[in-house]
Protein backbone atom coordinates (compact mmCIF):
# COMPACT_ATOMS: atom_id res chain seq x y z
CA UNK A 1 0.00 0.00 0.00
CA UNK A 2 2.86 2.03 0.34
CA UNK A 3 3.28 3.61 -2.98
CA UNK A 4 -1.03 4.52 -3.27
CA UNK A 5 -1.18 5.56 0.46
CA UNK A 6 1.50 8.56 -0.60
CA UNK A 7 -0.53 9.50 -3.61
CA UNK A 8 -3.88 9.41 -1.67
CA UNK A 9 -2.28 11.66 1.38
CA UNK A 10 -2.78 14.54 -1.72
CA UNK A 11 -6.04 13.38 -2.44
CA UNK A 12 -7.50 14.37 0.76
CA UNK A 13 -9.63 17.00 -0.12
CA UNK A 14 -8.98 18.61 3.53
CA UNK A 15 -5.30 18.37 3.09
CA UNK A 16 -5.65 19.29 -1.12
CA UNK A 17 -7.25 22.75 0.30
CA UNK A 18 -4.28 23.62 3.17
CA UNK A 19 -1.99 22.76 0.25
CA UNK A 20 -3.84 24.53 -2.43
CA UNK A 21 -4.51 27.75 0.06
CA UNK A 22 -0.54 27.91 0.16
CA UNK A 23 0.35 27.06 -3.70
CA UNK A 24 -1.94 29.64 -5.05
CA UNK A 25 -0.76 32.88 -4.11
CA UNK A 26 2.38 31.60 -5.39
CA UNK A 27 1.51 30.70 -8.39
CA UNK A 28 -0.45 34.20 -8.55
CA UNK A 29 2.35 35.93 -8.49
CA UNK A 30 4.61 34.10 -10.59
CA UNK A 31 1.89 34.37 -13.29
CA UNK A 32 1.95 38.08 -12.86
CA UNK A 33 5.70 38.24 -13.02
CA UNK A 34 6.26 36.04 -16.04
CA UNK A 35 3.02 37.73 -17.89
CA UNK A 36 4.67 41.25 -17.37
CA UNK A 37 8.27 40.01 -18.17
CA UNK A 38 6.96 37.91 -21.20
CA UNK A 39 5.27 40.97 -22.77
CA UNK A 40 7.52 43.21 -21.91
CA UNK A 41 10.14 41.40 -23.84
CA UNK A 42 7.65 39.95 -26.73
CA UNK A 43 6.19 43.32 -27.54
CA UNK A 44 9.29 45.79 -26.92
CA UNK A 45 12.31 44.54 -26.47
CA UNK A 46 12.30 41.60 -29.12
CA UNK A 47 12.23 42.25 -32.78
CA UNK A 48 9.76 41.66 -35.52
CA UNK A 49 10.25 38.83 -38.10
CA UNK A 50 12.55 39.29 -41.32
CA UNK A 51 9.64 37.79 -42.67
CA UNK A 52 6.24 38.50 -40.94
CA UNK A 53 7.08 42.00 -39.63
CA UNK A 54 5.71 43.06 -36.13
CA UNK A 55 2.47 40.15 -36.76
CA UNK A 56 5.36 37.63 -35.42
CA UNK A 57 3.75 38.92 -31.98
CA UNK A 58 0.98 37.51 -32.23
CA UNK A 59 2.88 33.99 -31.56
CA UNK A 60 3.69 35.17 -28.21
CA UNK A 61 -0.12 34.52 -27.70
CA UNK A 62 -1.43 31.97 -29.90
CA UNK A 63 1.62 29.21 -29.56
CA UNK A 64 1.43 28.68 -25.36
CA UNK A 65 -2.58 29.13 -25.94
CA UNK A 66 -1.97 25.84 -28.45
CA UNK A 67 0.43 24.38 -26.02
CA UNK A 68 -2.37 24.55 -22.94
CA UNK A 69 -5.03 23.77 -25.25
CA UNK A 70 -3.29 20.53 -25.72
CA UNK A 71 -1.93 20.61 -21.85
CA UNK A 72 -5.20 21.28 -20.33
CA UNK A 73 -7.02 18.00 -22.11
CA UNK A 74 -4.32 15.35 -21.43
CA UNK A 75 -5.05 16.74 -17.71
CA UNK A 76 -8.66 16.62 -18.41
CA UNK A 77 -8.08 13.32 -19.71
CA UNK A 78 -5.49 12.15 -16.53
CA UNK A 79 -7.62 13.29 -14.03
CA UNK A 80 -11.23 11.78 -15.65
CA UNK A 81 -9.23 8.00 -15.84
CA UNK A 82 -8.27 8.39 -12.11
CA UNK A 83 -11.81 9.13 -10.97
CA UNK A 84 -13.19 6.51 -13.10
CA UNK A 85 -10.50 3.97 -11.63
CA UNK A 86 -10.33 4.85 -8.06
CA UNK A 87 -13.37 6.73 -7.85
CA UNK A 88 -11.68 9.84 -6.34
CA UNK A 89 -13.88 12.27 -6.42
CA UNK A 90 -10.95 15.09 -6.31
CA UNK A 91 -10.19 14.02 -9.64
CA UNK A 92 -13.42 14.26 -10.90
CA UNK A 93 -13.50 18.25 -9.60
CA UNK A 94 -9.89 19.33 -11.13
CA UNK A 95 -11.48 17.46 -14.28
CA UNK A 96 -14.48 19.60 -14.55
CA UNK A 97 -12.61 22.40 -13.37
CA UNK A 98 -9.90 22.37 -15.96
CA UNK A 99 -12.73 21.81 -18.73
CA UNK A 100 -13.62 25.45 -19.01
CA UNK A 101 -10.09 26.85 -19.13
CA UNK A 102 -9.17 24.13 -21.57
CA UNK A 103 -11.96 25.69 -23.88
CA UNK A 104 -10.88 29.60 -22.96
CA UNK A 105 -6.50 28.38 -24.26
CA UNK A 106 -8.68 26.77 -27.40
CA UNK A 107 -10.39 29.34 -28.31
CA UNK A 108 -8.18 31.82 -27.51
CA UNK A 109 -5.51 29.95 -29.79
CA UNK A 110 -8.10 29.53 -32.97
CA UNK A 111 -8.69 33.62 -32.83
CA UNK A 112 -4.84 34.65 -32.21
CA UNK A 113 -4.72 32.01 -34.93
CA UNK A 114 -6.73 33.32 -37.37
CA UNK A 115 -6.06 36.96 -36.75
CA UNK A 116 -2.75 36.30 -37.63
CA UNK A 117 -3.81 34.67 -40.65
CA UNK A 118 -5.39 37.12 -42.58
CA UNK A 119 -2.35 38.86 -43.03
CA UNK A 120 0.22 36.30 -43.07
CA UNK A 121 -2.19 33.41 -45.22
CA UNK A 122 -4.12 36.27 -46.85
CA UNK A 123 -7.04 34.19 -45.36
CA UNK A 124 -8.91 34.23 -42.01
CA UNK A 125 -9.27 30.44 -41.80
CA UNK A 126 -8.21 27.36 -44.09
CA UNK A 127 -9.47 23.65 -43.80
CA UNK A 128 -5.98 22.00 -42.66
CA UNK A 129 -4.96 19.10 -40.48
CA UNK A 130 -4.06 21.12 -37.57
CA UNK A 131 -6.78 23.96 -37.61
CA UNK A 132 -9.34 21.23 -38.44
CA UNK A 133 -8.24 18.97 -35.63
CA UNK A 134 -8.42 22.02 -32.81
CA UNK A 135 -11.67 23.11 -34.01
CA UNK A 136 -12.36 19.19 -33.03
CA UNK A 137 -10.42 19.96 -29.78
CA UNK A 138 -12.81 22.96 -29.43
CA UNK A 139 -15.78 21.03 -29.61
CA UNK A 140 -14.88 18.16 -27.49
CA UNK A 141 -14.58 20.64 -24.68
CA UNK A 142 -18.22 22.15 -25.14
CA UNK A 143 -19.17 17.61 -25.24
CA UNK A 144 -17.73 17.25 -22.63
CA UNK A 145 -19.08 20.13 -20.76
CA UNK A 146 -22.43 20.22 -21.98
CA UNK A 147 -22.41 16.12 -21.26
CA UNK A 148 -21.58 17.18 -17.39
CA UNK A 149 -24.56 19.12 -16.90
CA UNK A 150 -27.24 17.11 -18.84
CA UNK A 151 -27.80 14.86 -16.43
CA UNK A 152 -30.10 15.15 -12.80
CA UNK A 153 -28.14 12.59 -11.01
CA UNK A 154 -24.36 14.85 -10.64
CA UNK A 155 -22.34 11.67 -10.36
CA UNK A 156 -23.59 10.47 -13.49
CA UNK A 157 -23.10 13.49 -15.72
CA UNK A 158 -19.79 13.19 -14.03
CA UNK A 159 -18.76 9.45 -15.20
CA UNK A 160 -20.45 9.93 -18.84
CA UNK A 161 -18.26 13.28 -19.02
CA UNK A 162 -14.81 11.39 -17.93
CA UNK A 163 -15.85 8.67 -20.17
CA UNK A 164 -16.05 10.69 -23.15
CA UNK A 165 -12.67 12.84 -22.48
CA UNK A 166 -10.77 9.70 -22.94
CA UNK A 167 -12.48 8.94 -25.67
CA UNK A 168 -10.80 12.05 -27.20
CA UNK A 169 -7.65 11.88 -26.00
CA UNK A 170 -7.64 9.90 -29.79
CA UNK A 171 -7.30 13.55 -31.09
CA UNK A 172 -3.81 14.78 -28.96
CA UNK A 173 -1.94 12.74 -30.68
CA UNK A 174 -3.82 13.61 -34.12
CA UNK A 175 -3.17 17.69 -33.49
CA UNK A 176 0.44 17.26 -31.83
CA UNK A 177 1.38 15.29 -35.60
CA UNK A 178 -0.99 16.88 -38.07
CA UNK A 179 1.62 19.28 -39.21
CA UNK A 180 4.06 16.61 -39.95
CA UNK A 181 1.43 13.99 -41.46
CA UNK A 182 -0.17 16.00 -43.84
CA UNK A 183 0.85 18.72 -45.81
CA UNK A 184 -0.13 21.74 -44.27
CA UNK A 185 -0.20 25.83 -44.54
CA UNK A 186 0.37 25.16 -40.78
CA UNK A 187 3.92 25.70 -40.52
CA UNK A 188 5.43 21.97 -38.51
CA UNK A 189 7.07 22.01 -34.52
CA UNK A 190 10.21 25.05 -34.47
CA UNK A 191 10.43 25.04 -30.49
CA UNK A 192 10.37 21.27 -29.40
CA UNK A 193 12.86 19.42 -31.65
CA UNK A 194 15.27 16.82 -31.31
CA UNK A 195 17.92 19.17 -32.90
CA UNK A 196 16.91 21.82 -30.85
CA UNK A 197 14.70 24.78 -31.34
CA UNK A 198 14.74 26.57 -34.57
CA UNK A 199 14.32 30.34 -32.94
CA UNK A 200 16.43 32.45 -32.09
CA UNK A 201 16.79 33.36 -28.19
CA UNK A 202 15.69 36.52 -28.50
CA UNK A 203 12.23 35.19 -29.74
CA UNK A 204 12.35 31.66 -27.74
CA UNK A 205 12.65 33.98 -24.12
CA UNK A 206 9.67 35.68 -24.56
CA UNK A 207 7.84 32.81 -25.84
CA UNK A 208 8.87 30.27 -22.83
CA UNK A 209 8.00 33.44 -20.86
CA UNK A 210 5.10 33.68 -22.49
CA UNK A 211 4.13 30.01 -22.07
CA UNK A 212 5.19 29.54 -18.34
CA UNK A 213 2.62 32.42 -17.96
CA UNK A 214 0.04 30.66 -19.43
CA UNK A 215 1.02 27.34 -17.06
CA UNK A 216 1.03 29.11 -14.14
CA UNK A 217 -2.41 30.85 -14.80
CA UNK A 218 -3.80 27.66 -15.27
CA UNK A 219 -2.72 26.06 -11.64
CA UNK A 220 -3.74 29.39 -10.33
CA UNK A 221 -7.48 29.26 -11.82
CA UNK A 222 -7.35 25.63 -11.18
CA UNK A 223 -7.30 26.04 -7.87
CA UNK A 224 -9.09 28.58 -7.86
CA UNK A 225 -12.03 26.84 -8.95
CA UNK A 226 -11.34 23.39 -7.08
CA UNK A 227 -11.53 25.45 -3.84
CA UNK A 228 -15.38 26.94 -5.00
CA UNK A 229 -16.19 23.67 -6.32
CA UNK A 230 -15.55 22.19 -2.85
CA UNK A 231 -16.68 24.95 -0.55
CA UNK A 232 -19.15 24.85 -2.88
CA UNK A 233 -20.14 20.93 -2.36
CA UNK A 234 -19.70 21.59 1.61
CA UNK A 235 -22.38 24.24 1.87
CA UNK A 236 -24.83 22.28 -0.26
CA UNK A 237 -24.34 19.58 2.20
CA UNK A 238 -24.72 22.04 5.34
CA UNK A 239 -27.55 23.38 3.83
CA UNK A 240 -29.32 19.65 3.55
CA UNK A 241 -28.71 18.82 7.07
CA UNK A 242 -30.42 21.90 7.97
CA UNK A 243 -33.07 21.16 6.59
CA UNK A 244 -33.46 17.83 7.74
CA UNK A 245 -33.12 19.17 11.57
CA UNK A 246 -35.88 21.49 11.00
CA UNK B 1 -21.71 -15.96 -29.71
CA UNK B 2 -24.66 -17.57 -29.16
CA UNK B 3 -26.02 -14.63 -27.22
CA UNK B 4 -24.77 -12.61 -29.83
CA UNK B 5 -26.79 -14.04 -32.59
CA UNK B 6 -30.04 -13.72 -30.61
CA UNK B 7 -29.25 -9.96 -29.50
CA UNK B 8 -28.99 -9.40 -33.62
CA UNK B 9 -31.49 -11.32 -34.37
CA UNK B 10 -33.98 -10.08 -31.76
CA UNK B 11 -33.35 -6.39 -32.77
CA UNK B 12 -33.36 -7.42 -36.66
CA UNK B 13 -36.66 -8.55 -35.61
CA UNK B 14 -37.86 -5.60 -33.41
CA UNK B 15 -36.88 -3.38 -36.92
CA UNK B 16 -38.74 -5.74 -39.35
CA UNK B 17 -41.72 -5.74 -37.23
CA UNK B 18 -41.71 -1.71 -36.75
CA UNK B 19 -40.48 -1.28 -40.28
CA UNK B 20 -41.32 2.35 -41.00
CA UNK B 21 -38.28 3.54 -38.52
CA UNK B 22 -35.62 2.86 -40.43
CA UNK B 23 -37.51 3.56 -43.40
CA UNK B 24 -37.67 6.78 -42.19
CA UNK B 25 -34.27 7.04 -41.93
CA UNK B 26 -33.34 6.19 -45.46
CA UNK B 27 -36.19 9.09 -46.17
CA UNK B 28 -34.46 11.47 -44.12
CA UNK B 29 -31.74 10.77 -46.18
CA UNK B 30 -33.14 11.42 -49.54
CA UNK B 31 -34.70 14.68 -48.52
CA UNK B 32 -31.47 16.14 -47.04
CA UNK B 33 -29.80 15.29 -50.41
CA UNK B 34 -32.77 16.58 -52.19
CA UNK B 35 -32.51 19.94 -50.66
CA UNK B 36 -29.60 20.40 -52.31
CA UNK B 37 -30.65 21.27 -55.78
CA UNK B 38 -32.93 24.01 -54.77
CA UNK B 39 -30.37 25.58 -52.29
CA UNK B 40 -27.43 25.72 -54.46
CA UNK B 41 -29.68 25.78 -57.98
CA UNK B 42 -30.03 22.86 -60.63
CA UNK B 43 -26.74 23.29 -62.16
CA UNK B 44 -25.45 20.00 -63.29
CA UNK B 45 -21.45 21.07 -63.02
CA UNK B 46 -22.06 22.70 -59.75
CA UNK B 47 -24.13 19.47 -58.35
CA UNK B 48 -21.38 16.78 -59.80
CA UNK B 49 -18.73 18.73 -58.01
CA UNK B 50 -20.49 18.83 -54.06
CA UNK B 51 -22.32 15.42 -54.96
CA UNK B 52 -19.79 13.27 -52.55
CA UNK B 53 -19.48 15.26 -49.63
CA UNK B 54 -23.78 16.09 -49.63
CA UNK B 55 -23.89 12.34 -50.00
CA UNK B 56 -21.80 11.82 -47.44
CA UNK B 57 -23.18 14.52 -45.12
CA UNK B 58 -26.55 13.36 -45.44
CA UNK B 59 -25.73 10.12 -44.67
CA UNK B 60 -23.32 11.25 -41.53
CA UNK B 61 -26.76 13.11 -40.76
CA UNK B 62 -29.35 10.20 -40.94
CA UNK B 63 -27.12 7.61 -38.93
CA UNK B 64 -27.04 10.21 -36.18
CA UNK B 65 -30.63 10.70 -36.43
CA UNK B 66 -31.39 6.63 -35.63
CA UNK B 67 -28.56 6.61 -32.85
CA UNK B 68 -30.22 8.40 -29.66
CA UNK B 69 -32.75 4.91 -29.78
CA UNK B 70 -29.95 2.62 -30.27
CA UNK B 71 -29.58 1.91 -26.23
CA UNK B 72 -32.54 3.20 -25.21
CA UNK B 73 -35.95 2.05 -25.51
CA UNK B 74 -33.69 -1.29 -23.73
CA UNK B 75 -32.75 1.16 -21.05
CA UNK B 76 -36.26 2.29 -20.27
CA UNK B 77 -37.76 -0.93 -20.04
CA UNK B 78 -35.41 -2.71 -17.77
CA UNK B 79 -33.38 -5.23 -20.66
CA UNK B 80 -30.43 -3.38 -20.68
CA UNK B 81 -29.94 -3.91 -17.08
CA UNK B 82 -30.46 -8.02 -17.28
CA UNK B 83 -28.71 -8.06 -20.51
CA UNK B 84 -25.97 -6.38 -18.53
CA UNK B 85 -26.41 -8.76 -15.62
CA UNK B 86 -25.69 -12.09 -18.45
CA UNK B 87 -22.25 -14.36 -18.14
CA UNK B 88 -21.05 -12.70 -21.14
CA UNK B 89 -19.07 -9.97 -21.49
CA UNK B 90 -21.09 -6.51 -22.03
CA UNK B 91 -19.02 -5.70 -25.14
CA UNK B 92 -20.35 -8.64 -26.99
CA UNK B 93 -24.02 -6.91 -26.39
CA UNK B 94 -22.97 -3.60 -27.64
CA UNK B 95 -21.57 -5.16 -30.92
CA UNK B 96 -24.68 -7.09 -31.27
CA UNK B 97 -27.01 -3.87 -30.74
CA UNK B 98 -23.99 -1.95 -32.92
CA UNK B 99 -24.59 -4.78 -35.83
CA UNK B 100 -28.02 -4.35 -35.87
CA UNK B 101 -28.34 -1.11 -36.28
CA UNK B 102 -25.78 -0.58 -39.22
CA UNK B 103 -28.02 -3.59 -40.51
CA UNK B 104 -31.21 -1.79 -40.26
CA UNK B 105 -29.97 1.79 -41.12
CA UNK B 106 -26.59 1.88 -42.47
CA UNK B 107 -27.09 -0.90 -45.27
CA UNK B 108 -30.61 0.85 -46.56
CA UNK B 109 -28.52 4.13 -46.69
CA UNK B 110 -25.85 2.46 -49.11
CA UNK B 111 -28.70 1.06 -51.07
CA UNK B 112 -30.22 4.54 -51.45
CA UNK B 113 -26.93 6.16 -52.71
CA UNK B 114 -26.61 5.40 -56.06
CA UNK B 115 -30.33 7.02 -56.95
CA UNK B 116 -29.16 9.81 -54.84
CA UNK B 117 -26.26 9.88 -57.04
CA UNK B 118 -28.18 9.88 -60.12
CA UNK B 119 -29.92 12.87 -59.09
CA UNK B 120 -26.86 14.92 -58.18
CA UNK B 121 -25.20 14.06 -61.76
CA UNK B 122 -22.37 12.11 -60.21
CA UNK B 123 -20.25 10.88 -63.18
CA UNK B 124 -20.31 7.44 -63.45
CA UNK B 125 -16.58 6.65 -62.89
CA UNK B 126 -17.57 7.38 -59.13
CA UNK B 127 -20.23 5.20 -58.59
CA UNK B 128 -18.22 2.10 -57.02
CA UNK B 129 -15.71 3.90 -55.26
CA UNK B 130 -18.92 5.77 -53.63
CA UNK B 131 -20.49 2.42 -52.49
CA UNK B 132 -17.06 0.85 -51.48
CA UNK B 133 -16.40 4.04 -48.87
CA UNK B 134 -19.73 4.04 -47.84
CA UNK B 135 -19.28 0.52 -46.81
CA UNK B 136 -16.23 0.84 -45.04
CA UNK B 137 -17.31 4.00 -43.53
CA UNK B 138 -20.90 3.70 -42.26
CA UNK B 139 -19.99 0.60 -40.28
CA UNK B 140 -17.52 3.35 -38.04
CA UNK B 141 -20.27 5.53 -37.52
CA UNK B 142 -22.30 3.34 -35.63
CA UNK B 143 -19.70 1.94 -33.83
CA UNK B 144 -18.74 5.14 -32.99
CA UNK B 145 -22.19 6.55 -32.64
CA UNK B 146 -22.98 3.58 -30.22
CA UNK B 147 -20.39 5.26 -27.64
CA UNK B 148 -22.66 8.51 -28.02
CA UNK B 149 -25.45 6.47 -27.32
CA UNK B 150 -24.48 5.12 -24.16
CA UNK B 151 -22.93 8.18 -22.81
CA UNK B 152 -26.35 9.88 -23.29
CA UNK B 153 -28.54 7.16 -21.68
CA UNK B 154 -30.91 9.18 -19.20
CA UNK B 155 -29.60 12.65 -20.14
CA UNK B 156 -32.33 15.58 -20.02
CA UNK B 157 -32.76 16.16 -24.61
CA UNK B 158 -30.33 13.17 -25.45
CA UNK B 159 -30.63 13.69 -28.98
CA UNK B 160 -29.32 17.34 -29.04
CA UNK B 161 -26.49 16.66 -26.89
CA UNK B 162 -25.51 13.15 -28.54
CA UNK B 163 -24.94 15.47 -31.99
CA UNK B 164 -22.77 17.42 -30.26
CA UNK B 165 -21.00 14.59 -28.69
CA UNK B 166 -20.48 12.24 -31.78
CA UNK B 167 -20.61 15.01 -34.77
CA UNK B 168 -17.14 15.55 -34.34
CA UNK B 169 -15.79 12.46 -34.14
CA UNK B 170 -17.54 12.02 -37.51
CA UNK B 171 -15.71 14.36 -39.17
CA UNK B 172 -12.10 11.69 -39.99
CA UNK B 173 -14.91 9.53 -41.74
CA UNK B 174 -16.34 12.16 -43.38
CA UNK B 175 -12.89 13.32 -44.99
CA UNK B 176 -11.89 10.14 -46.16
CA UNK B 177 -15.13 8.90 -47.29
CA UNK B 178 -15.46 12.07 -49.31
CA UNK B 179 -12.20 12.33 -50.85
CA UNK B 180 -11.84 8.96 -51.89
CA UNK B 181 -14.75 9.78 -54.06
CA UNK B 182 -13.22 13.01 -55.37
CA UNK B 183 -9.85 11.32 -56.19
CA UNK B 184 -11.60 8.36 -58.45
CA UNK B 185 -13.26 11.64 -60.32
CA UNK B 186 -9.91 13.50 -60.59
CA UNK B 187 -8.17 10.42 -61.98
CA UNK B 188 -6.19 9.70 -58.79
CA UNK B 189 -6.09 6.62 -56.87
CA UNK B 190 -8.87 6.57 -54.52
CA UNK B 191 -7.07 3.15 -52.81
CA UNK B 192 -5.53 5.05 -49.78
CA UNK B 193 -8.33 6.71 -48.81
CA UNK B 194 -10.49 3.82 -48.68
CA UNK B 195 -6.94 1.94 -46.56
CA UNK B 196 -7.46 4.61 -44.22
CA UNK B 197 -11.21 4.15 -44.23
CA UNK B 198 -10.69 0.54 -43.54
CA UNK B 199 -7.86 1.38 -40.87
CA UNK B 200 -10.56 3.65 -39.10
CA UNK B 201 -12.72 0.83 -39.08
CA UNK B 202 -10.33 -1.35 -37.58
CA UNK B 203 -9.52 0.97 -35.08
CA UNK B 204 -13.26 1.68 -34.12
CA UNK B 205 -14.27 -1.74 -33.59
CA UNK B 206 -12.34 -2.48 -30.78
CA UNK B 207 -11.83 0.48 -29.25
CA UNK B 208 -15.45 1.74 -29.77
CA UNK B 209 -17.09 -1.53 -28.18
CA UNK B 210 -14.57 -1.17 -25.40
CA UNK B 211 -15.76 2.73 -24.76
CA UNK B 212 -19.23 2.23 -25.30
CA UNK B 213 -19.45 -0.85 -23.04
CA UNK B 214 -17.45 0.75 -20.54
CA UNK B 215 -19.97 4.02 -20.99
CA UNK B 216 -22.89 1.38 -20.21
CA UNK B 217 -21.33 0.09 -17.10
CA UNK B 218 -21.45 3.59 -15.82
CA UNK B 219 -24.64 4.53 -16.45
CA UNK B 220 -26.37 1.36 -15.39
CA UNK B 221 -25.00 1.42 -12.15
Amino acid sequence: MAPSSSLHRFANPARFLRLAAVVQPWAAGLTIAALIAGLYLGLIASPGDYQQGETVRIMYIHVPSAWMALFCYTNMALASAVALIWRHPLADVIAKATAPIGACFTFLALVTGSLWGKPMWGTWWVWDARLTSVLILFFLYLGYMALYNAFDDATRGARAAAVLALVGVVNVPIIKFSVDWWNTLHQPASVVKLDGPAIHPSMLWPLLLMALAFTTYYVWVLLLRVRAELIGRRVRAIRLRQTQVR
Amino acid sequence: MNRFAAILGRDLRLAVRQGVDSLMVVAFFVLAVVLFPFGVGPEPGVLARIAPGVIWVAALLAAMLSLERLFQADHEDGSLELMALEPVALESVVLAKVAAHWLTTGLPLIVAAPLLAILLNLPVEGFAVLLLALLLGTPTLSLIGAVGAALILGARRGGVLLSLLVLPLFIPVLIFGAAAVEASLGGFPARPHLLILAALLLAALPLCTWAAAGALRQGLE
